[in-house]
């Protein structure tokens, strides 16, 4: 099965552990309002890749893999296309490679769990997006209830899958201390979170709207201070 | 011992009536494999002497980019009587003149240069002093011109040759300075007039300007020595302590630059031989760390300021004023110890002492083998100041040894064994362009016929609008390298020819050994333009633009190509063609004195100023655009990732281009992963 592919990183130092070889899925169905690729929302677009191609492309790289790095499928929502990823982490883990799977988990359901299961036998670690703890918000930001999100969360609790809880800090959209709190405590209740991670709002993304012709409803948006961002990860438990 | 100097010190070949100061590093040093934690901070005495510095180049800037100049008396090693920033302060001292931030005239490149860079800042050169230069005096530049061949000026003009040590000094030469150090300039003297009467028999020309050079070496050993005594001492004898060995290495090093303006005069490795006498004097309780650490200080500031009188337009070609004070740092030894010493942190610690500086040219050579506390202290020090530069001394190592050390800024040779005859570039995404046009220049007119000017002899061009078909386009653009790599050797054997003869370096030779290897020290510009131009030929499809001449003045390409910097061998192995059969064509030619042809792909910030003069290029450029720097992509193609770019580049076959390959990379500390 072949697979719609926006782009390709190689050096990829902030979504996973080590060096990573990140690859950037097309197509999304969450409309985050801060989601700074909107250039990987369309599906069937980018480039056709079949999974051999793309595990061998990642494979050149597997020398830098060695202090713990390896590949990273993100997106876009990698999940859309299961059975691709599924292919390519199943080449990469007989090399030997470490796997991870960047996603929101919005498509995680009853139709869907069996593929996601099988998925989930050759990945090493999922970072897990938890865009919003309070489903009317998620469904302002995103355009889509949190339910599957958190489902697939407690699915990956009860198989012991190995997480790493992502969340990005947005002035006003996410960043009230009553939201931090409760989002800690749905992760306290989790037994599976190896790590926390708080991603600061940033406005690059902005050019690529004016580029396509969208419209950016976070204009003129400032990054969250310094100070918020300790906030939160004071709230979430990463520093005490 | 033959000197009380070396009391204390192991003896070996060094000691045993050679020149050898390798030998006498690998016999006396001690390895450091500690932290950073012993060193100290700057001294009053530092501080205010820095503060001085800064005070002047203030005034530097505010006075438009030269504060002095001299305008009458030709520098040479004894011109100027001593000068100072403050004398009681001052640990270590000399100036080019006498006074700091005093521009020195050096006119044995050209005269023209000279009163040129003076005009520009307001000064008026000597009139006597421009009489003599022009009526009893040749010089270099006066030499190559006498002799210039009518399309070696085409290629000039047209910009195919760029940036030719014609009109200045070549530089790039390195003297073994610590020879002064360690045995003392009598010594040296006494080893270089024995080599000189070696050479006897019949006097053939080369054996004539041999004995003639020798002579110099000598005369200007001699002018060294006087040089010190200006500043009160002598230097006959090798250095008893640090603070002498410092001393007497800088007075070497000063003694260089007052004689030569070199595009880059670079000091050699000397931290790690200073580092023994350092310790010596720790042991023997005569020196405290702190004031080890004010004589390293002492000496980079010296080093900070050295200056020369330069056109605007070579500050715009490097956007700066460097002068490539490049100082080589660490590495690993043959034996498998490393070199780093406590010396190569002091060093590096004057960068936190006395702030951050472009120069002196601060290189570490970096080995995985490296101990890892100086790794550390090198990430942590380039994270606050930037101002280290690193090169692969895994690399280098296993064809030069291990007391190499970079010229300018990649180009490695063995110190004092080794000299170079400095090349400039050959723009090669030009060469390209005479390919398909059959050696009409694009850009440059002829004045005669107004009509686009023929540079090479007149090559068939391509016919027809195309598709271009790739492998016709590569058998002229082979036959355009043949013709482009001979010009360029054979100017390249005429320029140093003169300069060996109207400005030879008599001191810097003095400190290399006599039997020196020379390399030829040839130079590529616009390596991944005309690589991508050559994918896009192949892969795509590249129609040509005329204009009313016939001339291909641009391209429609349509179709994609692979580009090079995304590690994709379809293209990338285009790249190691290129590199490949240009130096095979370079290597195909006699080169000057038996000098050995290298190449270099390393345009830092001249890739724009050669791009202003290279018209459209079948990859999408437009014309007067920048040309990628050195090995790098072109600008924003590299598309996959850091690694994916430096994959591409790391298939260039460094066997091929042995002067240095580079590739500028920006990073920013937040795009190598998060602290948490």
């Amino acid at each position: 099965m072949d697979g719609y592919i926006h782009s390709f990183e190689s050096f990829g130092t902030v979504d996973g552990p080590g060096i990573r070889f990140v690859v950037f899925m097309q197509g999304c169905l969450m409309r985050c309002l801060y989601c700074h690729n909107p250039d990987t929302w369309a599906r069937n677009n980018g480039k056709i890749y079949s999974p051999r191609q793309v595990a061998a492309n990642a494979l050149k790289y597997k020398s830098y893999f060695t202090g713990g790095g390896g590949v990273t499928v993100s997106g876009g929502e990698p999940l859309l296309q299961t059975g691709f990823v599924y292919e390519l982490f199943k080449i990469l883990k007989d090399a030997g490679v470490h796997t991870a799977l960047d996603t929101s988990g919005i498509i995680f359901n009853g139709n869907t769990r069996k593929e996601i299961e099988e998925l989930m036998s050759v990945t090493d670690l999922v970072l897990l997006d938890i865009k919003h703890i309070d489903n009317g918000e998620h469904i302002k930001l995103t355009g889509h209830s949190n339910e599957n999100v958190l489902n697939f969360a407690g699915y990956l609790s009860e198989t012991g899958k190995p997480v790493w809880i992502r969340h990005v800090l947005v002035p006003e959209l996410t960043d009230k201390d009553e939201w931090l709190e409760g989002l800690s405590e749905f992760i306290k209740s989790l037994k599976n979170v190896e790590k926390v991670e708080v991603l600061p709002y940033h406005s690059m993304g902005e050019v690529k709207y004016k580029n396509m012709c969208l419209n950016y409803a976070l204009s003129g948006m400032q990054p969250p201070s310094a100070e918020r961002v300790l906030n939160a990860k004071k709230i979430l438990g990463i520093i005490k | 011992m033959l000197f009380k100097q070396w009391e204390g010190f192991t003896a070996g070949k060094w000691s045993d009536d050679e020149v050898n100061v390798r030998d006498f590093i690998q016999h006396n040093y001690k390895p450091y494999e500690g932290d950073g934690g012993f060193l100290e901070g700057p001294t009053q005495a530092t501080k205010k002497l820095w503060e001085e510095v800064l005070k002047l180049s203030e005034q530097e800037r505010r006075a438009g980019g030269v504060l002095k100049a001299d305008t009458k008396v030709v520098s040479t090693l004894t011109s100027h009587p001593a000068g100072y920033i403050d004398k009681e302060l001052e640990k270590i001292v000399g100036l080019q003149t006498d006074e700091p931030f005093k521009r020195a005239l050096q006119p044995f490149g050209g005269i023209k240069m000279s009163e040129q860079a003076l005009n520009m800042y307001g000064y008026e050169l000597d009139p006597e002093i421009k009489y003599t230069f022009t009526h009893y005096r040749k010089t270099h530049n006066d030499g190559v011109y006498d002799a210039y061949t009518s399309e070696m000026r085409r290629a000039r003009t047209a910009h195919i040759l760029t940036g030719l040590p014609d009109t200045y000094g070549r530089g790039r030469i390195v003297g073994d300075y610590r020879r002064v150090a360690l045995y003392g300039v009598d010594y040296l003297i006494e080893h270089k007039k024995r080599d000189k009467d070696l050479i006897d028999g019949d006097m053939t020309p080369d054996k004539v300007r041999d004995r003639e050079e020798l002579s110099e070496q000598i005369k200007a050993l001699s002018a060294l020595k006087e040089m010190a005594a200006l500043y009160g001492f002598d230097i006959s004898g090798p250095a008893q302590t640090a603070q002498q060995a410092i001393q007497w290495l800088y007075f070497g090093y000063l003694a260089a630059v007052k004689d030569q303006n070199g595009a880059a005069m670079s000091i050699g490795r000397n931290s790690t031989f200073l580092d023994i006498y350092i310790e010596r004097d720790l042991t023997n309780g005569t020196l405290t760390e702190r004031e080890a650490q004010e004589l390293i200080d002492h000496f980079v500031m010296k080093l900070r300021i050295v200056k020369f009188m330069r056109i605007k337009d070579y500050n715009e070609l490097f956007s700066g004023d460097p002068t490539w004070v490049t100082e080589s740092i660490g590495g690993m030894g043959v034996d498998g110890r490393t070199l780093v010493t406590k010396n190569s942190f002091r060093i590096l610690h004057t960068l936190t002492n006395l702030g951050p500086a472009p120069e002196p040219n601060l290189t570490v050579l970096w080995s995985r083998n490296l101990p890892s506390g100086f790794k550390k202290f090198c990430a942590e020090t380039s994270i606050a100041t930037s101002a280290i530069q690193y090169e692969s001394d895994d690399l280098m190592r296993p064809e030069m040894g291990d007391d190499y050390c970079i010229a300018c800024c990649v180009s490695c040779m063995r110190v004092g064994k080794d000299m170079q005859f400095f090349g400039a570039r050959a723009n090669l995404a030009k060469c390209l362009l005479y390919a398909i046009n059959g050696g009409k220049d694009e850009v440059t007119i002829d004045k005669k016929t107004g009509k686009h000017l023929q540079v090479s002899p007149m090559y068939s061009p391509v016919l027809g609008d195309g598709p271009l078909d790739y492998k016709e386009v590569v058998t002229k653009y082979e036959q355009m390298m043949d013709w482009l790599a001979g010009l360029y050797v054979n100017t390249l054997n005429l320029i140093h020819y003169m300069h060996d003869k109207y400005s030879y370096e008599a001191l810097e030779m003095a400190l290399h050994d006599t039997q020196v290897r020379r390399f030829f020290a040839t130079g590529i510009a616009g390596l991944s333009c005309a690589v991508d131009s050559l994918s896009a030929i192949k892969y795509a499809k590249v129609y040509p633009v005329r204009n009313e001449e016939g001339l291909v003045v641009d391209f429609k390409t349509e179709g994609e190509y692979p580009q090079y910097g995304n590690n994709d061998d379809r293209v990338d192995q285009i790249a190691v063609w290129l590199v490949k059969t240009f130096m095979n064509k370079v290597k195909s030619h006699y080169t000057y004195r038996g000098s050995v042809p290298t190449t270099s792909i390393l345009t830092i910030t001249s890739n724009v100023v050669y791009g202003k003069k290279t018209g459209n290029t079948p990859d999408g450029r437009r014309a007067g655009t920048p040309l990628a720097p050195g090995a790098n992509p072109m600008h924003g193609r590299d598309k996959n990732g850091a690694l994916a770019s430096l994959e591409s580049v790391a298939k260039l076959p460094y066997e091929y281009s042995r002067d240095g390959i580079s590739n500028t990379f920006s990073v920013t500390p937040a795009s190598l992963g998060k602290d948490e």
